[in-house]
């Protein structure tokens, strides 16, 4: 319990951003309307590749000759960029078709 | 000093644009620019996180930026070249990669933490392990949910006999082992566990069944939204934890919103309790015949009738329809007919998956009614033409308790004063579940495939 509290005081601003963006990400988004359903899964799609950064800190971070580490990280670094690369040029294509008409 | 003032302050901007970008979404005419703006800010931050100065880090930018070219001509290819038909498919498939780039950085860090390379704190253990399993889930589930929608495996092909009870099982396994791990160092182990998310996740997504599509891929999107939160925490990357939260709560709002329109659990979804029962329900009487409707006479009705209301369905998508249904909509619109399109909100296999193919057919999203306007609208309504879709439309969700669809909203097409079905055969839809619809008096049957059916509609609505 004792090591909960710790955690808990230490990290205390990162639990406020935590719930802050659970109540702002559930606000925000239940005002998309039905018609904008699959760009708003595929953009939310582009930015969960976010976790890009993760691989770029790990790699940058890495040995020069620690190759499996170097190769992890590209590997997620492919992914990632897949993600964030492709989610939002399809979501940009399929948004320029919802244009208003006359 | 200033230069890491310079790098939170990307961060700061890439949490907001991604905020503010979803914000945008709301509505069509600024959407597209708040996709911009997401993806700048996207921009910003990873050039932050390519020049912030890091102790004693090697950097080795060639590994990054060979991986970065990589990966960004597959996204921008994969982005071109999809159909808007294909788009369910496309975006499980982008939401696997992210579920699998998340499972590769917990690996790394676990392997490194062992290894005795980087230090770790318990709780960063234990987000580590809870990033590989729901990681691992979004993964092998997204594929799989990608095979499925592509027709590349069928539902019976991959569920095993109790497949429930074995997915339970697996997932107590896999969990028990998880709490050991979290408890106890071992790098075998930890690759253990990850390979049984792995399995997890494919064995999770197996007994779902193609009309429950929806609700799985909303909440695979969830799960990666999760697991790229949970990597922020281990990095302590605050940008991280804002953009996989707001990812995880967009999935999780999709799922409660798609379970809402088939007034279902969550629960009931994931043990797969559609297709399962499907055989009962009322069974049709073998001697009621479903009246057939000629091309020459359902293009006279349509051209002459007042208001039209076309129901698109999963049909539409496979036949690539969207544009001809458009230019029967054109022709119908040059002689006065008032047409509109209804649309269930589980109609195709994603949420949304209708609007995106009318939009690239050029339909304007006003013409496009929810299920509420839509039953409002049916009342007065003197054609609905339903294109490929089946258990959105079905009376048994309203009057039959014994139909496994029974209580789910459905679009109330019999209160229109005539149907047009247009169907291929009278084989029942996806889900099993046979359509008393097609043998209502008020129904007629347009047999054929609906691109072909609907482009000799419109050569014959020409000739009117």
């Amino acid at each position: 319990m004792e090591q909960f509290f710790e955690f808990f005081n230490e990290n205390l601003i990162l639990i406020y951003l935590l719930i802050f963006t659970i109540v702002l990400g559930f606000e925000v988004i239940s005002k998309v309307p039905t018609v904008l359903h699959t760009p708003l899964m595929s953009g939310a799609n582009a930015i969960s590749g976010v976790v890009i950064i993760g691989a770029i800190l790990l790699i940058r971070q890495a040995t020069p000759d620690d190759y499996l580490t170097l190769s992890l990280g590209v590997i997620a670094i492919i992914l990632g960029m897949i993600n964030v690369v492709g989610g939002f040029a399809v979501t940009d294509r399929m948004l320029e078709m919802f244009k208003k008409k006359k | 000093m200033g230069f890491s003032f310079i790098i939170n302050l990307s961060y700061l901007v890439g949490a907001f644009s991604f905020v503010w970008g979803l914000r945008l979404l709301s509505s069509p005419d600024s959407a597209r620019r708040g996709n911009i703006f997401a993806g700048i800010g996207m921009g910003v931050a990873i050039v932050a996180t390519m020049i912030m100065p890091l102790v004693d880090a090697a950097n080795n930018y060639a590994w990054i930026l060979g991986g970065m070219a990589i990966g960004g001509i597959i996204g921008l290819i994969s982005a071109r070249r999809v159909q808007m038909t294909s788009m369910p498919q496309m975006v499980s498939i982008f939401n696997g990669l992210g579920g699998a780039c998340a499972v590769v950085l917990a690996m790394a860090e676990l392997n490194n933490y062992y290894a005795g390379i980087n230090e770790m704190s318990l709780g960063a253990v234990g987000i580590a392990l809870f990033t590989l399993f729901i990681g691992g889930i979004a993964f092998t589930g997204s594929l799989l949910a990608f095979a499925k929608l592509e027709g590349l495996v069928w539902d019976s092909t991959v569920t095993l006999p109790k497949h429930n009870i074995i997915n339970m099982i697996l997932l107590v396994v896999t969990l028990t082992l998880g709490i050991y791990l979290f408890l106890n160092d071992s790098l075998t182990l930890a690759l253990v566990f990850m390979a049984l998310s792995l399995v997890y996740g494919f064995s999770f997504v197996a007994p779902i069944g193609g009309a429950d599509m929806p609700v799985v891929i909303s909440l695979l999107n969830s799960f990666t939204g999760l697991s790229a939160a949970a990597a922020g925490l281990i990095y302590g990357n605050n940008l991280m934890l804002v953009g996989g939260i707001l990812v995880g709560a967009s999935g999780t709002i999709l799922t409660v919103l798609m379970c809402n329109a088939m007034n279902r659990s969550l629960f009931n979804v994931l043990i797969g309790g559609f297709g399962g029962s499907a055989a009962a329900g009322k069974s049709l009487d073998g001697d009621q015949v479903a009246k057939s409707v000629n091309i020459n006479d359902a293009a006279i009705q349509l051209f002459y009738s007042q208001s039209v209301i076309i129901v698109p369905g999963y049909g539409l998508a496979v036949a690539q329809a969207q544009k001809v249904c458009k230019e029967v909509d054109d022709l119908l619109e040059a002689n006065g007919v008032d047409v509109k399109y209804a649309i269930h909100p589980v109609a195709g296999r994603m949420p949304g998956h209708m609007n995106v193919l009318l939009a690239e057919a050029d339909v304007p999203y006003p013409k496009l009614l929810d299920l509420e306007e839509a039953n409002a609208a049916l009342k007065s309504t003197d054609v609905v033409v339903v294109v490929g879709a089946n258990d959105v439309v079905n009376p048994s969700a309203e009057d039959d308790p014994a139909s496994p669809i029974y209580g789910m909203p459905v679009l109330k097409v019999w209160d229109a004063k005539t149907i047009i079905v247009l169907k291929r055969s009278m084989r029942p839809g996806y889900a099993g579940i046979q359509n008393p619809l097609f043998f209502h008096e008020k129904n007629k049957m347009l047999f054929g495939d609906a691109k072909d059916s609907l482009s000799k509609l419109a050569s014959e609505i020409k000739t009117l």
